[in-house]
Parts: structure tokens; C-alpha cells; sequence
């Protein structure tokens, strides 16, 4: 145990050796390991961030969903007035057209009922007139029994 | 256990001898540290790190979190945590040479052919390496003292604490004690591990060879834990000291 001159070369060797690590070692090596953590942290936030995100789009999603949903239920309940309105329309337009047919027809069948009546009119008339004429040629007068016959064809 | 020494001045003064033993090993250990961080420093990547980054990464940390646990004063200090890590990993090299057989370097002196070449390869089992580390700290600490009270404060200080300014003669022999006593507390706890631990260590080597594992191993297992345990109790102590340097009484 002897202290001599070797105890200020160590001196100056530690001296080097701690000034080279101040220079050289800790400062990168701080600097990488403060970025790093740096790094992490952003990753975390960033991280966080997203989940926040993807709730926020989720509840839009939900609210979106619900509104779509509220206005098909709207879309098919005017479709469904719409169609009852469209049918109600038709049933009408449809008993409208068929009494009109229904009339013509009828109409039509008075006109024939009525044509049919002349015509029967007219037969009869000349069936009568023939059958008078057949009954009544040997006896009386023909120009007479024309007025008269005409008088009834009249009253017919 | 005697040195290799070079006398740097014709004339026999004691003083004026150098061991070179001591000063080229740490030399060279302090130099294989410097090395390898400012290697893995050069080249550290902030994504996937290495094996051999993520271990010296370790060793920073450790460092680090002490320091910011026990120093409050200047939080952005660029020196206290270099200068921790070159006292940790310094003398952990330095107490690493004791598990090298202690016969290896005679066997090696024999084979170079210079056999007379007393050669100590644990450089902290030497108080001047170990005084060195410790009078460096003491001037730090008094560094630190009058960086943070201001010289006035400082010297105030050394007479008016702890007893008040009333008895400052036996205040001031108190705070000289106590500035003394941490670099040698410092010096002589590492010395006199290292020293004991190769003295044991030898002692051993004396016994015939079929025994010697039956001591050797164990002490040679328990003196990994003491060469990490003093590395570390040297670190953590200077940045107690450089803490307490800060902090007015």
C-alpha cells in the first residue's frame, strides 16, 4: 500500500475516460432511448386515437342505421297508401266503366227491343191487314175496309 | 504482491515510481469499455435492437434510474450519469481480472522469458487507482457544493452546520472529517475487497492442486457477486455524495 505517482495517472486516465463517455457514449445513446420512448408514446396515442375513432364511427354508424331504417319504414308506408290508392282508383274507374258498358248495353237492347217492336209492328200490321184482306175479300169493299184497317194501324 | 515499477526520475524517491502494472491495465480495460459502448453507441438502432444493444441498454437504464432517483439538483446534468457509468463499468472490468487464475500471468512471464516481472492484473487491488477514482469525486464534490450554495454558502456552510454558527471551530472539523472520510471510505472499501479477494485467491493457489476447486470454485462464485456489488456501491455512493453536495444542511 503505496501512493506514488501512479495515482495521478489514473487520475488523468478516469478524467479521459469520463470525458469520452460524456461525449461520446451517453449523449447517443440518451438521445436514441428518449426517441424511442418518444416513439412508444406517439404509438400509444396514436393507438388511442384510432380507438376513439372507430367509436366515434361506430355510433355514426348505429345513428346512420337507425335514421336509413326510419325512412324505409316511411318509404314503405306511402308505398303501401299509394298502392291502396292506386287500387281504390282502379276499383272505382273499373264499377265507373262497367256501368257505362252496362248502360250502353242496355240502351243498345231498348233500341233493338224498340226496332224489334216496329218491325213486329209492321208484320203484324201486314199479317193482319193480309189476314182481313183474305177474311174480308168476298164480302165488302175493299177501299172501305182500307180506311178502317188504316185507322187501326194507326191505334197499334 | 509487489508491483512492477518504473521509476520516472533517477533518484530513488518513492514517490516518483509508477506502477506500471496498474496504469496499463486500466488503461487498456478502460479503453475496451469505451470501446464497446461507443461501438453499440454508434450503432444503436431505435427498432430492433440487438442482443448485445439491448444488454448495454440494461446497464444505462440501471444507471440512469439511480441516478434519477437519488440525484434531484440539476436534472439535466450531462456529467453525473457518464460519469456513474465509467465508474461501473470501469471498476467492474478492473475486479474482473481477479477470476483470471492468479497464476496465468507468472506462467506467462515465465514463457516470454522475463520470470523476475512482478505483474498485478487487478488494478482496483491497488489503492492508487481506487484513491484516484475517490480524490476525483471529492473534487466533484466540492465542485458541486460551490456550484450549487456559491463559494460564500459553501465555506458559511463548513462552520455554521450542524451546530449552528456558534460553534463553528467544531463544526468545521466535523465537515472536514466528513469530506475526507468519503473518498477514503471509498478507496479503502474497494482496495480492501479487491486486494483480500486476491489474496485469498492465492492463498489457495498454495494449497496442493487435487483441493484447490474445493475452495477455489465457491470463492471464485461468491467473488462475482462482490466485484458487481462493489462496482455498483461505488457508483451509488458517488451519486449519493454528489446528491448530498448539492443539498444545504
Amino acid at each position: 500500500m503505496e501512493i506514488n505517482v501512479t495515482i495521478i495517472g489514473q487520475i488523468i486516465t478516469f478524467v479521459i475516460l469520463v470525458l469520452f463517455t460524456m461525449k461520446f457514449v451517453w449523449p447517443p445513446l440518451n438521445k436514441m432511448l428518449e426517441e424511442r420512448a418518444k416513439k412508444i408514446a406517439d404509438g400509444l396515442a396514436a393507438a388511442e386515437k384510432g380507438k376513439q375513432e372507430l367509436l366515434n364511427a361506430e355510433s355514426k354508424v348505429a345513428e346512420e342505421l337507425k335514421h336509413v331504417q326510419l325512412r324505409a319504414t316511411e318509404i314503405m308506408s306511402n308505398a303501401e297508401k299509394r298502392a291502396n290508392q292506386i287500387v281504390t282508383e282502379a276499383k272505382d274507374n273499373a264499377t265507373k266503366e262497367g256501368n257505362k258498358i252496362l248502360e250502353d248495353a242496355k240502351l243498345q237492347i231498348e233500341q233493338e227491343f224498340m226496332r224489334a217492336k216496329e218491325e213486329l209492328r209492321l208484320k203484324v200490321a201486314t199479317l193482319v191487314i193480309s189476314g182481313a184482306e183474305q177474311i174480308l175479300k168476298a164480302e165488302i169493299n175493299k177501299e172501305r175496309h182500307e180506311l178502317i184497317l188504316a185507322n187501326l194501324k194507326a191505334e197499334l | 504482491m509487489t508491483h512492477n515499477n518504473v521509476s520516472l526520475e533517477n533518484g530513488t524517491e518513492k514517490f516518483w515510481s509508477l506502477h506500471l502494472d496498474t496504469f496499463s491495465m486500466s488503461l487498456f480495460l478502460g479503453f475496451i469499455f469505451l470501446f464497446i459502448f461507443i461501438r453499440v453507441a454508434k450503432k444503436a438502432k431505435i427498432e430492433n435492437p440487438g442482443k448485445f444493444q439491448l444488454f448495454i441498454e440494461l446497464i444505462i437504464d440501471m444507471v440512469d434510474s439511480h441516478v434519477k432517483d437519488i440525484y434531484h439538483y440539476n436534472k439535466k446534468s450531462r456529467l453525473i450519469v457518464p460519469l456513474a457509468l465509467t465508474i461501473f463499468c470501469w471498476i467492474f472490468l478492473m475486479n474482473l481480472m481477479d477470476l483470471l487464475p492468479v497464476d496465468l500471468i507468472n506462467f506467462v512471464n515465465h514463457r516470454v522469458g522475463i520470470p523476475e516481472a512482478k505483474w498485478r492484473i487487478v488494478a482496483s487491488a491497488d489503492v492508487n487507482a481506487t484513491f484516484a477514482m475517490s480524490i476525483s469525486v471529492l473534487f466533484l464534490i466540492i465542485f458541486y457544493s460551490i456550484k450549487a450554495k456559491g463559494f460564500g454558502g459553501w465555506i458559511k456552510e463548513l462552520f455554521s452546520a450542524p451546530f449552528g454558527i456558534a460553534f463553528a471551530p467544531i463544526n468545521f472539523i466535523f465537515q472536514i472529517l466528513e469530506l475526507v472520510a468519503k473518498p477514503i471510505s471509498l478507496a479503502l472499501r474497494l482496495f480492501g475487497n479487491m486486494y483480500a479477494g486476491e489474496l485469498i485467491f492465492i492463498l489457495i493457489a498454495l494449497l496442493p492442486w487435487s483441493v484447490q476447486w474445493l475452495l477455489g470454485v465457491p470463492w471464485a462464485i461468491f467473488h462475482i457477486l462482490i466485484i458487481t456489488l462493489q462496482a455498483y456501491v461505488f457508483m451509488v455512493l458517488t451519486i449519493v455524495y454528489l446528491s448530498l453536495a448539492t443539498e444545504s444542511h
